[in-house]
């Protein structure tokens, strides 16, 4: 540890020196030298706090890295009393949640897409897609509170009873009913991705050119074949992108979820009606109780592990992407 | 008319039948999807908008709050509060942003700054509770209490991205020939930025900051490990200070009804704060026109 | 096939683009449209195959008769009407991501035309009828996108005899292309009269010289005269065709 340090140090001031005689040479007179420099030194200060978030998140978590190694990603109890931490119901229920919310909205926000690219009637076609576009910047608390007082009693009272009742051979629908549950979360991100979603894949689908829809149209298709012969493949690369940005969103979303979702871990099963928790309920919930030592440390190990994650799933996501140029969804930028 | 066969009839048998319904269908459902989706979501929207609009009234927003579950009282130190840690936020992310902007845009060559960009852009992604867990960490755990302030810090980090990408994207559509002028005129690097090509770029900039502030102001997550909200009234950085989204919150978690309809009231507030905000930089960006 | 004109008018919207036009394009031959830019000889050319009614707004009145029945009519779907008159654009629009083979396939494919090992020789007559059998025959299954210009207006022009229609209408079909691919594809329409009744539609009076059996003239929406080749570029016989011949304007 010690000698990378120092390693960076040296390496960092033997370019600061070749920055300062670039500057020098840039920027003659001393105004512009003032200012190039002060714009670096701000540019700096952004490096400094995004790598340091990082830093910050790995070297808090240590002392439980450390005690528990792999076995934090596997233990079942998150349990401060007996010092013992683990994250697997919280991995598992951020992992059910996004995937569930991500499974139902891509269709559904493709489909939607659609239709206000191709089937919908000229004059509907700005106001609606403006409508999409708006909701994606509803702040998640108005969908948290909507979500525990309306759609939770209606889930405990008549959503689930209803699934059980005609679709409960399904282990997806058995079990116990709380109406908080995974299912609240998971409907929950569903609603907070789809605006997401639809626009990125209506910005790409109109992407594609007249010619080909006409070309295929020329040759007797239906509205469906051009569609899908010519808009889709066009559009495959970004819907995909879009639809792992939407992924990212959705493992993250902290406030909305941990309202509705029941912060009380049952077993990881498929079934979507038990209670369960996310990697960011946890730190929502256990933050002000966290001793410092180990209890503290978990709390930022959950959060080391949910840093990565989205990293991984964001990186692949602008990949994506970046094969069509940055995007730009509907004057909020993406 | 004929009837007899003419060139121009359907295909015999299934396959004109299979087109016809696969076309069918997927006008069919993807107006059913469209359909479902935007209905559910303007449903949302006018359910918070109806319950929120019942509560709100003056007293609402100058009152402190009242006992709790008690119906009466307004979020006064919510407001001031949010106020207060979203300017903070702003006086620190958004020249963070801009100069981020101006670099990218006017300095940056070569991989650094394609580095820079990227870590500007994973920024984006990050979730909003890990920059109040980052605060948290950095700020409350060291000075033992809650602060507005380490709210601020959290929020003014979400803030920089967003400033800094349309910055770079508003001051790259100045036209070349702009800057060119300017040197040409004697002026120096520094200030044709200054004086030229960023009061080009003006509104472009403003709009940026416009969406950022908005944002920031309805994030709970971040907050809510670094303000903590408070009941009191009196307001101060160095403590725990309330904000609007976390009133919000508060409320939801009660188990009264009274304090739901606040939170509604509260809710609405939000929401209307960041539509109005999307809506007026949409139509001063001229977004409206036809494609 | 051929194909009957009458009292056509078409509208984008309010303005008009076509008034009253009148025409009989003969069976197996080549009729060119010329005139200056913004005469509405493509927006004819499209109202041949009912492509035109897919710009919103746009509509038309009159009647178009190929070989007896009025491809307006009420009862009659415009998909069928565009698989037996098929059309080439002026920029060459084959599918990019999709194969050499693919792109020829793919209308017979969703017409049900044909599958297997049948498709697979539709596919090669279309290439040889397109004159394009010869240089990609090793290579069908590379993207579409490999090919220059005028392999791909060839393409696309195999892809549209593969459907198996009566009548080929191009909008300017070369004009995207250099001259030697354009000479090409030139030569090709020529041998495609055997077959197909031909409308084609350029700027580039010496082309219509060059193809055309005979030749019309619009101007403003108007058809001003329409007649053997020969005859309108020898001896036109309204003022504003010489005019537009001799190069006064346009």
């Amino acid at each position: 540890m010690q000698f990378l340090f120092s390693t960076a140090i040296t390496v960092a001031s033997g370019r600061a020196r070749a920055w300062i005689r670039k500057l020098q040479v840039q920027a003659r007179r001393p105004w512009d030298f003032l200012f190039r420099g002060l714009t670096y030194l701000l540019v700096l200060v952004v490096l400094c706090t995004v790598v340091g978030i990082a830093w910050v998140m790995l070297s808090n978590s240590l002392p439980t890295i450390q005690t528990f190694g792999w076995s934090f990603l596997t233990n079942e109890a998150f349990d401060p009393v007996h010092n013992t931490f683990g994250v697997r119901p919280a991995l598992f229920g951020t992992l059910e949640t996004a995937l569930f919310a991500l499974i139902v909205a891509l269709p559904l926000g493709v489909g939607t897409a659609i239709f206000l690219v191709d089937f919908c009637p000229r004059a509907l076609r700005a106001p609606l897609g403006f409508i999409v576009d708006l909701l994606a910047a509803i702040p998640s608390i108005v969908l948290g509170l909507w979500g525990a007082v309306v759609m939770v009693p209606w889930l405990q009272n008549t959503g689930q009873p209803w699934l059980q009742k005609y679709l409960g051979f399904l282990p997806f629908f058995q079990g116990e009913i709380h109406g908080y549950s995974i299912l609240a979360g998971g409907l929950l991100l569903i609603v907070m991705i789809l605006p997401i979603l639809t626009a990125i894949s209506r910005e790409v689908m109109l992407v594609v050119p007249k010619a080909q829809r006409e070309g295929l149209l020329a040759l007797g298709a239906t509205r469906w074949e051009v569609i899908r012969y010519a808009v889709l493949p066009f559009a495959r690369a970004g819907i995909a992108g879009g639809a792992i940005l939407a992924l990212g969103r959705a493992l993250g979303e902290t406030i909305a979820v941990t309202l509705v979702i029941g912060n009380q871990a049952a077993s990881p099963s498929l079934h979507l009606f038990d209670t369960g928790y996310t990697l960011s309920s946890v730190i929502a919930n256990q933050f002000g109780e966290a001793t410092p030592g180990l209890f503290q440390s978990a709390v930022l190990e959950a959060g080391l592990i949910l840093l990565i994650i989205t990293l991984i799933v964001n990186i692949f996501a602008r990949l994506l992407i970046s094969r069509l140029g940055r995007e730009r969804v509907g004057g909020l930028v993406v | 008319m004929k009837t007899a066969a003419h060139l121009f009839q359907p295909d015999r048998g299934a396959l004109h039948l299979r087109r016809q319904i696969a076309n069918y269908l997927a006008v069919g459902l993807t107006t059913l999807f469209a359909g479902a989706a935007i209905f559910f979501l303007g449903y949302l929207i006018v359910y918070v908008a109806r319950l929120g609009i019942q509560y709100l009234n003056i007293d609402f927003f100058t009152q402190p709050p009242g006992a709790e579950g008690e119906a009466g009282g307004g979020v006064l130190p919510a407001i001031e509060g949010s106020l207060i840690i979203v300017g903070l936020a702003a006086a620190i992310g958004v020249p963070l942003g801009i100069f981020t902007g101006i670099y990218l845009s006017e300095f940056g060559r070569g991989r650094i700054a394609s580095v820079v960009r990227f870590l500007v852009d994973i920024l984006t992604g990050i979730p909003s509770i890990i920059f109040g867990l980052f605060a948290w960490v950095l700020i409350v755990v060291p000075q033992h209490h809650f602060s507005g302030f380490a709210g601020s810090v959290a929020l003014s980090i979400i803030m920089i991205p967003t400033v800094a990408r349309a910055t770079e994207e508003v001051l790259r559509l100045v036209p070349k020939e702009m800057r060119e002028g300017s040197v040409a005129l004697g002026a120096t690097e520094s200030r044709t930025i200054l004086r030229v090509v960023i009061p080009a770029a003006k509104s472009g900039i403003i709009t940026g900051i416009l969406l950022a502030v908005a944002r920031v102001a309805g994030e709970t997550a971040p907050l809510l490990m670094t303000a903590l909200g408070t009941n009191f009234s009196r307001i101060s950085l160095s403590r725990p200070m309330d904000a609007l989204p976390l009133r919000v919150f508060n409320f939801t978690l009660d188990p009264f009804a009274a304090d739901h309809d606040k939170a509604y009231a509260g809710a609405f507030v939000l929401m209307m704060l960041v539509l109005v905000t999307s809506f007026a930089v949409r139509w001063a960006t001229g977004g409206f026109k036809q494609r | 096939m051929s194909i009957i004109v009458q009292n056509l008018n078409a509208w984008y919207g309010k303005s008009q683009g076509l008034y009253d036009i009148n025409l009989h394009i003969q069976p197996r031959s080549i009729t060119a449209m010329i005139g200056p830019s913004g005469c509405g000889k493509s927006t004819f050319v499209r109202c041949l195959n009912r492509m035109h009614e897919e710009v919103p707004g746009a509509r038309i009145s009159g009647t178009v008769e190929v070989e007896g029945t009025n491809i307006y009519a009420r009862s009659i779907r415009p998909m069928y009407v565009r698989r037996h008159i098929g059309m080439v654009f002026q920029q060459p629009n084959p599918l990019p991501n999709r194969s050499i083979f693919e792109n020829v396939a793919i209308g017979a494919r969703f017409n049900g035309l044909a599958r297997g090992k049948a498709l697979a020789e539709l596919v090669e007559r279309s290439l040889r009828q397109a004159a394009l059998w010869d240089e990609v025959k090793d290579r069908l299954d590379a993207s579409a996108a490999s090919l220059s210009g005028g392999q791909q207006q060839r393409l696309c022009i195999a892809r549209t005899v593969a459907v198996e229609p009566k009548i080929l209408l191009m909008d300017e079909p070369c004009s995207a292309l250099d001259p030697q691919s354009t000479l090409q594809v030139e030569d090709l329409i020529s041998q495609l009269k055997s077959t197909y009744t031909i409308v084609i539609v350029t700027h580039n009076m010496q082309q219509a010289a060059r193809v055309a059996d005979r030749t019309a003239f619009f101007l403003l929406g108007r058809l001003i005269e329409e007649g053997e080749t020969a005859q309108i570029f020898s001896h036109p016989r309204q003022k504003e065709t010489e005019d537009y011949i001799t190069g006064r304007f346009g």
